[in-house]
């Protein structure tokens, strides 16, 4: 019994603990000039769905969810975006060379085609950042045509 | 007294725990923050240990060096072997790190930059994910190697095939050492598909 109310005692102050310790928090407030937007003609409905649907992991400012603060929720978070702006950052998409435009758009095509972004684990708390079908289907016409013109 | 001892001791071991945290997340964000800079620190000292070995004809090892684990990873797609072919991966993103583009033009560097570091992202992929994806990342590492080749130069005989098939018809090419075509896209599916596009040597 004694043991129990220890370990249960322990396990609390260690999560009171690791509340502070601090995360590093990927917010922006400019968006440069090499952003993806910004060096293309991006459609404004696909301009929305990349905002929702990629750019919380993929661009230097992330829109936090409520729980962002919470650890380990936020190592979580944290481990994602960087694991994600280290694959593609559309908000570098103007330095990259026209071979590495042309790898990032073949992979964004067939994550999207694949289904594998976004993540199953981001879709089920952001629900509007879900891909339907048709805006699937919208995105990967706009990269195709984006790496042919390349 | 008992209960106020082993409170203290509660809290010292939640501290030691936390300060360990604490520190080893510091320096998780250190290196994070820009990858590249633990990268570049790696490219460092492997091209200091690559120099000593090295003699003033080193680049072409070098590039041979690629050419031989992209040959490998072409031969385990071949045989339809994911694990084979991960591995020859992780040995291609050091190859990759090593490579000493010093005794080339300034234009010629900033060339292999650009297609070492997309080749690199490619063969990291290869090293750690399913055969599918590998293939894709296969078709994109090969068209880097083709022109990385054309600034390097090789003494080995390769020849350039090529699969109109794969990627939804829009074709893709490979190097190999044999002019026997044997498709890395498909393996055993379609193993003959393809053709020599071209010989290099």
């Amino acid at each position: 019994m004694k043991i129990i109310k220890i370990i249960v005692l322990v396990l609390l102050l260690a999560f009171v603990g690791i509340q502070f310790i601090p995360t590093s928090r990927n917010l922006s407030n400019t968006v440069p000039k090499t952003d993806f937007m910004l060096m293309n003609k991006v459609p404004t409905i696909i301009q929305n769905k990349l905002q929702v649907s990629c750019y919380d992991c993929h661009s230097n400012n992330t829109a936090y969810p409520w729980y962002n603060k919470i650890q380990p929720a936020a190592w979580f978070l944290e481990d994602h975006i960087k694991e994600g702006k280290a694959e593609l950052n559309f908000n570098e998409w103007g330095e990259y060379s026209d071979r590495r435009k042309n790898s990032k758009l073949r992979s964004i095509i067939s994550q999207i085609e694949d289904d594998e972004m976004p993540l199953d684990s981001y879709t089920i708390i952001h629900t509007d950042a879900k891909l339907y079908e048709d805006e699937r289907t919208a995105i990967i016409a706009y990269m195709t045509q984006l790496k042919n013109d390349l | 007294m008992k209960k106020i001892r082993m409170t203290v001791g509660i809290l010292t071991v939640t501290l030691i725990t936390l300060t360990a945290m604490s520190c080893k997340d510091g320096k998780k964000d250190d290196a994070a923050e820009p990858m590249s800079d633990e990268m570049h620190q790696e490219d460092g000292d492997n091209q200091g240990d690559s120099e000593k070995m090295m003699t003033s004809n080193s680049n072409k090892s070098a590039s041979d060096a690629i050419i031989d684990n992209y040959l490998k990873v072409k031969n385990a797609l071949v045989a339809d072997n994911q694990e084979e072919a991960a591995d020859a991966g992780g040995s291609l993103v050091a190859d990759f790190e090593d490579f000493d583009k010093s005794s080339y033009s300034s234009e010629e560097q900033q060339e292999l930059t650009d297609i070492i570091e997309d080749a690199k992202e490619h063969a990291e992929h290869i090293s750690e994910s399913p055969m599918e994806h590998q293939r894709e990342h296969f078709d994109i590492l090969s068209k880097d190697v083709i022109d990385m080749i054309a600034i390097t130069g090789t003494e080995k005989k390769l020849y350039q095939d090529f699969c109109p098939m794969y990627n939804d018809k829009k074709g893709a090419a490979w190097l190999s050492t044999t002019k026997e075509i044997k498709n890395p896209y498909f393996g055993s599916k379609m193993m003959g598909c393809g053709e020599i596009q071209k010989e290099i040597n």
